[in-house]
């Protein structure tokens, strides 16, 4: 074999400065207490869909709405950008052996927390009740749209403090390759920065002077169209964390190796390009969107489809490696010595078994015309249930299992809660996911109070009930998760940690001649993505005159 | 970069995957006459009822075997609330909204259109099989979000022809 190459500067170990551990740590934990919030609305739009109604439970809530509204916001606005704020910034520094820049890391913190308090507020007291999507003219109290540009604004500032670090390490280091680990982190973000762009318009620029009284009317294709614009990429924005967990650190965790170096390189490049000029095909049943750029855009989500393909192939080699190292023989043999009993490899696992079915019904609602079979039915939760809600949701649960030990120094609480977390939370999912699947296809809307619809049929009785039980399990299983790491921060065993990140290694080593350096050149990749963007967007932002026609609804 | 031949074929087959579905696609929308809903024009939502045809919600022929079914959505209903159309004819549904964006799903069909304030929306669809089939907006748009619900009745017999 020959011979590996670390997919960080410096393997025998780093530091972090312990503030930093620290901020880091915290941005987690704001992560875990939306986390808390978005589950227990949770179970309740889940056993909705049986016909049982548990809101009287709730304290100060009002509508089934706005606890969908808290459900969305929390888990995947919230929860997800606070995992990335704290895990990619802290993957740059390890695979750089360099400290953060620390006022951006402040920043980044702050506007999390103060972006979160302003949320919690509009939220809270019903004046946002909108759900995640916030599509006026249902309009907010203005401390949501402000809030959530705060939260924005603090992945901003979380990869301001990733690039100040690799522009030092470049400077020290003339012409070498930026080690991997800091590439598809900063990537993963550069990404993300780009996508978040038009979100950040139609909140600044539409919503929230409208809100707040100083213009009286917006234009809702067109604040609906740059939603989708970031949208889209917002999924991978929340995937991408979780890919670089499955790259770069989970092949260290079962003993193998990544196989290869610019392979990975290739993949986070393309989901750079493809991931934002996709966004229409979320629109596909929309008014005043020419059939032509759907088509567009459908062909584009097919090519996003590509990277992940590639993914599936990578990962599951550095799976095989790891376990044949293991002593793991035959042809399927071999998965047996995966080191399932290790709880931080079993989650992510079987967030990847579900991701299969995630992709496979992803690429159902790219289809073009299909499209209309689902849309807006409960066959699209019952989709991004398996990819935000396990691929995502379950590796970054996974991840914690060493990544919370290790930023508080403190052992894994219980392996086995830990172990049965992920089970529970699994065999859920795929029984909720069976439900509103199944239900979708007999055309039950999704974001609708089945609980109380006055038209509900039949045909849906059975989905909702599955959808009901596996919500409760799902919900069983991040309670246990909570447990676990509750239990670890207070009561973990001093000592018990692991002493550094568990990066892997790869087969290849990045190449110095050819092409291949100019994968590094990540601004002029960049570049290349914004041209493709402008192909994509540009005929609708070129041939739409916005008519701000619609004044603020409050009917919630 | 090299890449395995192992991971060459695994590519090359979900690649062919990508092109099957494409190519069906494509045969859906161009042999088939399956089509999603694009630009139907602009509307001033404050004056729908005073705009044609929404001046006069419902059903009527526009030629031979071809109806319009004009639609117009509110918070939280459907004008008109039922509608009844001719079974195996083509039917054009035209829809807009006057306050917050709602969707129009008719269950048992491909028909799934998005109401957006400001913008017209337009598909056609043929019911083969008479009966009743319920309207659903499926996106939310308030408080009684799941009390909007109407009805098309489609009338007749399944061999009848227009």
């Amino acid at each position: 074999m020959a011979a590996l190459t670390p997919v960080v500067l410096n393997p025998g170990g780093y530091e972090l400065p312990d503030e930093q551990r620290r901020l880091l740590r915290w941005m987690l934990y704001i992560g875990y207490a939306a986390l808390t919030a978005g589950v227990f609305h949770g179970l309740a739009n889940a056993l909705s869909y049986a016909g049982i109604s548990i809101l009287g439970w709730f304290p100060g809530l009002k509508t089934y709405y706005q606890g969908l509204t808290a459900h969305g916001v929390a888990n995947v606005l919230i929860f997800t950008f606070s995992f990335a704020n704290g895990f990619l910034p802290l993957m740059t520094a390890r695979a750089l052996s360099r400290a953060l820049d620390r006022r951006f890391l402040w920043g980044s913190f702050l506007t999390l927390l103060i972006g979160n308090i302003l949320v919690i507020y509009a939220v809270v007291s019903n004046q946002a009740s909108v759900l995640y999507t916030s599509y006026a003219p249902l309009q907010a109290h203005w401390t949501y749209y402000f809030g959530l540009v705060l939260v924005v604004i603090s992945t901003w500032l979380a990869l301001a403090s990733m690039l100040v670090n690799l522009k030092g390490w470049r400077r020290e280091h003339p012409g070498a390759r930026i080690p991997l680990l800091a590439y598809i982190s900063v990537a993963s973000y550069l990404m993300w920065f780009l996508a978040s762009l038009p979100v950040a318009v139609s909140f600044l620029g539409f919503l929230l002077p409208w809100s707040l009284g100083l213009v009286e009317r917006v234009d809702p294709l067109l604040t609906r169209t740059l939603f989708w614009f970031t949208g889209h990429a917002i999924v991978y924005a929340w995937l991408l964390p979780a890919y670089v967990s499955w790259y770069a650190i989970l092949p260290r965790q079962v003993g193998g190796s990544l196989i290869s170096d610019s392979y990975t390189r290739v993949v986070w490049i393309l989901f750079l390009l493809l991931s934002i000029p996709t966004g229409i095909h979320h629109q596909y049943t929309d008014p005043g969107i020419s059939t032509h750029l759907k088509a567009l855009h459908g062909v584009l989500t097919f090519g996003i489809f590509f990277p992940s393909l590639a993914t599936a192939f990578s990962v599951i080699a550095a799976l095989e490696i790891g376990a044949r190292r293991r002593g793991g023989t035959g042809l399927l043999g071999w998965i047996k010595r995966i080191p399932w009993g290790d709880p931080s490899v079993a989650a992510q696992l079987l967030a990847m078994l579900t991701f299969v079915l995630g992709g496979a019904t992803g690429l159902i609602n790219a289809s073009y015309t299909m499209n209309q079979v689902i849309h807006n039915t409960t066959w699209v939760p019952g989709h991004f249930h398996m990819t935000v809600g396990t691929a995502v949701a379950l590796t970054l649960m996974g991840v914690a299992y060493w990544l919370v030990p290790y930023l508080c120094g403190r052992g894994l609480y219980s392996r086995k809660l830990a172990l049965a977390s992920s089970w529970v939370y699994s065999i859920g999912i795929v029984i909720f996911a069976r439900g509103m699947i199944s239900g979708g296809l007999h055309g039950m809307p999704r974001r609708t109070f089945m609980a109380e619809a006055t038209y509900f049929q039949p045909e849906w009785r059975l989905p909702g009930i599955l959808t009901g039980v596996g919500g409760t399990l799902m919900f069983i299983g991040v309670m246990l998760f909570f447990v676990v790491i509750g239990l670890t921060i207070i009561a973990g065993r001093r000592g018990e940690q692991p002493q550094d990140i568990p990066v892997s290694d790869t087969l290849t080593a990045p190449a110095r001649t050819g092409w291949e350096p100019r994968l590094d050149r990540l601004g002029l990749w960049f570049v290349a993505a914004v041209v493709l963007i402008a192909i994509a967007y540009g005929p609708f932002f070129l041939s739409y005159s916005p008519a701000a026609v619609s004044p603020g609804f409050k009917v919630f | 970069m090299k890449v395995h031949t192992y991971e060459k074929a695994f590519l090359a087959v979900g690649l062919a995957v990508l092109l099957v579905c494409g190519v069906a696609l494509v045969y859906a929308t161009v042999a088939r006459g399956i089509h999603l809903p694009g630009q139907a024009g602009r509307i001033d939502p404050r004056r729908v009822y005073q705009t044609p045809p929404f001046d006069k919600p419902g059903v009527k022929e526009v030629g031979p075997g071809h109806y319009q079914a004009v639609i117009v959505s509110q918070t939280w209903a459907f004008v008109p609330p039922v509608i009844r159309v001719p079974v195996n004819a083509r039917i054009t549904f035209i829809a807009t909204t006057v306050d917050v964006i709602h969707g129009f799903n008719v269950e048992g069909t491909r028909l799934n259109m998005m109401l957006v304030p400001g913008q017209i929306s337009r598909n056609s669809y043929r019911f083969h099989t008479p009966g009743e089939y319920l309207v659903i907006c499926h996106e939310y748009c308030g408080l009684g979000h799941h009390a909007m619900a109407g009805k098309v009745v489609v009338e007749g017999h399944d061999g009848e022809d227009h």
